[in-house]
């Protein structure tokens, strides 16, 4: 009965965007303003019928109501209530509701937010959210159905996939989406820009708000997946450039640089046709991004054909969606007009140049993963291309862009001196020394490509530091007023600060972790040790247990460091009853240089011996230290003044016309 | 004016490119890939078999026997390893390799009921629900075959559904090649 009501409100979700995609529309094309005003009750309408949907279908994962079909597929009365919860998205049709329901959200939060939007633009920014929904419901609702019903029910179910029974991975799809649900907003807004044949400044700082959101759970969610990757598969490693990796990658990097070119929107009004297009590309990545993951495409092919009205259906919506854009951005784009002028070595010019890297390396990286699919297409045989192929065209990708990274903030508006830049720079210099020559001292050696690493983190980390003190005055006036002057800085200039350092600490993770990874795999009996650099592992054995719905084994190591005790590592290796499918928890101690890794394997022999491996991963915490400093840097970013304050559109233009400070 | 709206016309035009690729790539099958592990060890794995089918798992100590083996990556939901599921039936029934089966991100009802229906000639089966394993085998498509030799090396890839054509002209010799 529950279920029949979400099913019934999901149509009547469909309904209502429906509405809200023609009357907002038609009202703004013909200026006839009650039926643009009809968008705001609209989305609130439209938020209630899919929330309500979404409850339904919770509530049938939480009651185990094994007469639906997902719920049957993925879940089972023994499953602890947050499995039972995440499960609802823990699969295609529960997650596309997840995906439609926080589309629903954004388009309310501009109902209630943007009260001081020129109506006309509001109009057709909920009505373009409201017509990507009509898409997804009706997806839902022909090929996707989540509210479908299995007669007879069985009496139990088949458990969800126990790899996402980790609360690492029941948070991880919810951020994901937030982040590409999030890049709607910029992408409606660019529409409805392409529609009303004006881009202002005023509608940078609205799109560059929605655009640091989305781009903060992103950062959070690829975070999350990397590092939950990185302790539950039991392999000590941390990204794979799976294609299902590579999926959300993609958008972050068009939405790294939407980001930074927005900021040009904003404060430099030019750019304006670029910006429109990057943020048209960074939404129609996500939703490639989202349907070839969902669809199976990109992890094998035959996937996207078993079902073909789905297969079908995705085709027909992105190029409905993206060629239909795109197609606007031809016909409408050339009008745009650009005011600002500058120099090829200005901040624009270093924003410009961020931007055209990050949109290589998207590129890249999508070619890397479609190209099996081009050449199967043109009949030009078959190639598999792992990560080799990303880690020789991605890293040489991204070294110029860290280089420049760190001069452009140093540039000013307009016109900027790129010798002065680079003279408060040598430090900079040495601190890159520094970092390779501190990492081949504490390290030993290692890969070039790892040296490279620190030296750049040094390098950016520096420059940032560089950066921030010549804000402050440092040496130029008292401590008390350099500190006065930092506690003035917008919000906005921490947040690209934290950005950078973020980054930086980052890459001195990535290049720890990927260039002096030590691995030892081996056979362990009671009493054995094994010493892998200052650490000593001493196997105790193992024990046998059960959780709520796994029985698991427990190995237990006690770790020395140069003979005196450090710590107990106790990993386990679960085995799923329902599934009948192992997990490995590997047991991890975190310290500031490096993470000590265990995973217990099976038993080998009948003497109480088990196949054992443990790592030692340099500074492998860092990158998710750095991930977090870069979010929590967005995050900051957008609780700058100038977007709480909300000023209508109107003054934000003259805003925009005065002087403003650097930043 | 003119040359810029042409510019303006390029991101469309490449993405109508895109999506014949995807519109072609909807109806197509992989054939071969050659692999970045040929003439390499094969991974290192060890896979329960499938729940309630009470055949044993599958594992890399398996592939070091000191006999050729075939593996055969395949998946109940996959319909082309339907199609060729008779060829890799009868391979297992000429007895010149082991058929070893990956049954990759599978369900284990879906996958038994689907082997009971046509025949399961494996040796034995690993179960890779998570895909984890395949990954490390670089499987792109499924169905991919892989043929290993006895030391564990591998040898051989075939990618898409293996027809009687690609069993006699190049599964076989390649096998005959390596015993000999």
């Amino acid at each position: 009965m529950i279920a029949e009501f979400g099913h019934l409100a999901l149509i009547m979700a469909l309904a209502v965007a429906v509405a809200q995609t023609a009357l907002p529309l038609a009202g703004a094309h013909w200026g006839y303003l009650p039926w643009m005003r009809f968008a705001a009750p609209a989305a609130a309408a439209q938020v209630l019928c899919v929330g309500l949907a979404f409850a339904a279908l919770t509530y049938a994962f939480v009651v185990s109501d094994f007469s639906l079909a997902v719920v049957y597929q993925n879940s089972h009365t023994d499953k602890p209530l947050i499995y039972k919860i995440s499960g609802v998205w823990g699969n295609h049709e529960g997650s596309m509701l997840l995906w439609v329901l926080i589309l629903s959200v954004f388009g309310a939060a501009v109902a209630l937010f943007g009260r001081n939007l020129p109506p006309s633009l509001k109009a057709r920014v909920l009505g373009i959210q409201s017509l990507i929904a009509v898409g997804f419901y009706l997806f839902l609702l022909l090929t996707s159905n989540p509210f479908a019903r299995l007669f007879p029910a069985p009496v139990n179910g088949q458990d969800l996939n126990p790899l996402l029974q980790d609360p690492g991975l029941a948070i991880h799809p919810p951020m994901l989406y937030l982040g590409y649900v999030g890049f709607s907003m910029a992408f409606s807004f660019a529409i409805a820009a392409l529609l009303e044949g004006r881009v202002d400044a005023a509608w940078g700082r609205w799109v560059r708000p929605w655009t640091l959101a989305a781009w903060a759970f992103l950062t959070g969610g690829i975070a999350l997946g990397s590092w939950w990757a990185y302790y539950e598969l039991g392999w000590g490693g941390w990204w794979f450039w799976d294609p299902v990796e590579n999926a959300s990658f993609i958008p972050w990097l068009a939405g790294t640089a939407l980001l930074h070119s927005a900021t040009i929107v904003e404060k430099r009004d030019t750019m304006k046709g670029w910006t429109i297009f990057l943020a048209i590309v960074t939404f129609s990545l996500s939703l490639l991004g989202t349907f070839l993951v969902r669809s199976g495409v990109l992890t094998s092919v035959h996937a996207f054909a078993t079902d073909p009205a789905r297969g079908v259906f995705i085709l027909m919506l992105l190029i409905v969606v993206i060629g239909g854009s795109l197609a606007l951005f031809a016909w409408r784009g050339p009008g745009l007009r650009n005011t600002g002028v500058f120099q090829p070595v200005s901040r624009e010019g270093a924003l410009l140049f961020n931007n055209l890297i990050m949109t290589t390396a998207a590129a890249t990286v999508l070619l890397g993963t479609l190209y099996p699919l081009f050449l199967d297409a043109l009949d030009a045989g078959k190639i598999s291309v792992g990560p080799p192929f990303f880690e020789k065209t991605f890293i040489p990708i991204m070294i110029p862009m860290v280089i420049a990274m760190a001069v452009g903030p140093m540039l000013s508006w307009k016109r900027a001196d790129l010798t002065g830049a680079m003279k408060r720079l040598w430090l900079a210099l040495a601190a890159a020394l520094g970092g390779a020559g501190l990492a081949f001292a504490g390290l030993g050696t290692g890969p070039l490509v790892g040296l490279v690493g620190f030296a750049l983190a040094g390098w950016l980390g520096a420059a940032t530091l560089i950066e921030l003190a010549g804000r402050a005055h440092v040496g130029r006036t008292s401590a008390g007023d350099s500190l006065r002057r930092l506690g003035r800085m917008p919000r906005a200039s921490w947040g690209m600060t934290l950005g950078h350092l973020g980054l930086a600490i980052a890459i001195a993770g990535m290049a720890g972790a990927g260039g002096w990874k030590i691995e030892s795999i081996q056979t362990m009996k009671p009493g054995d040790a094994v010493t892998i650099g200052p650490y000593t592992y001493a196997f105790e054995g193992a024990s046998e247990g059960s959780g709520p719905n796994y029985d698991f084994t427990r190995g237990r190591f006690t770790v020395t460091h140069d003979g005196t005790p450090y710590a107990v590592l106790e990993p386990e290796n679960r085995r799923y009853t329902v599934r009948s499918m192992p997990t490995t928890e590997a047991a991890i101690r975190t310290t500031w240089l490096g993470d000590l890794y265990a995973v217990i394997g099976d038993p080998e022999g009948s003497a109480g011996a088990y196949v054992t491996r443990i790592y030692w991963n340099p500074l492998v915490a860092w990158m998710w230290a750095g991930a977090i400093l870069m979010a929590f840097g967005a995050l900051l970013s957008l609780t700058d003044r100038r977007y709480r304050v909300g000023a209508p559109a109107r003054r934000h233009a003259q805003a925009a016309a005065r002087p403003q400070p650097a930043e | 004016m003119t040359s810029r709206r042409w510019l303006f016309l390029v991101p469309v035009l490449v993405f109508g490119i895109l999506a014949i690729y995807f519109a072609v790539g909807l109806t197509r099958d992989p054939s071969k890939i050659p692999s970045a592990l040929i003439d390499k060890p094969a991974p290192e794995f060890a896979l329960p078999g499938i729940e309630g089918r009470g055949g044993p798992g599958f594992s890399t100590a398996d592939l070091r026997q000191g006999e050729i083996s075939v593996v055969n990556v395949f998946a109940s939901w996959c319909v082309p390893c339907r199609a060729e599921h008779p060829v890799i039936n009868r391979l297992a029934g000429l007895g010149v390799a082991r058929v070893y089966g990956l049954n990759y991100k599978d369900k284990a009802a879906e996958a038994s009921a689907w082997l009971d229906k046509l025949g399961d000639a494996y040796t034995a089966i690993g179960a890779d629900a998570s895909g984890r394993v395949g990954i490390d085998w670089g499987v792109y498509g499924v169905p991919e075959t892989f043929i290993v030799d006895g030391a564990g090396i591998i040898r051989f890839k075939h990618v898409g559904p293996l027809t009687d054509a690609d069993l006699e002209d190049t599964i076989l010799p390649v096998i005959r090649e390596i015993g000999s």
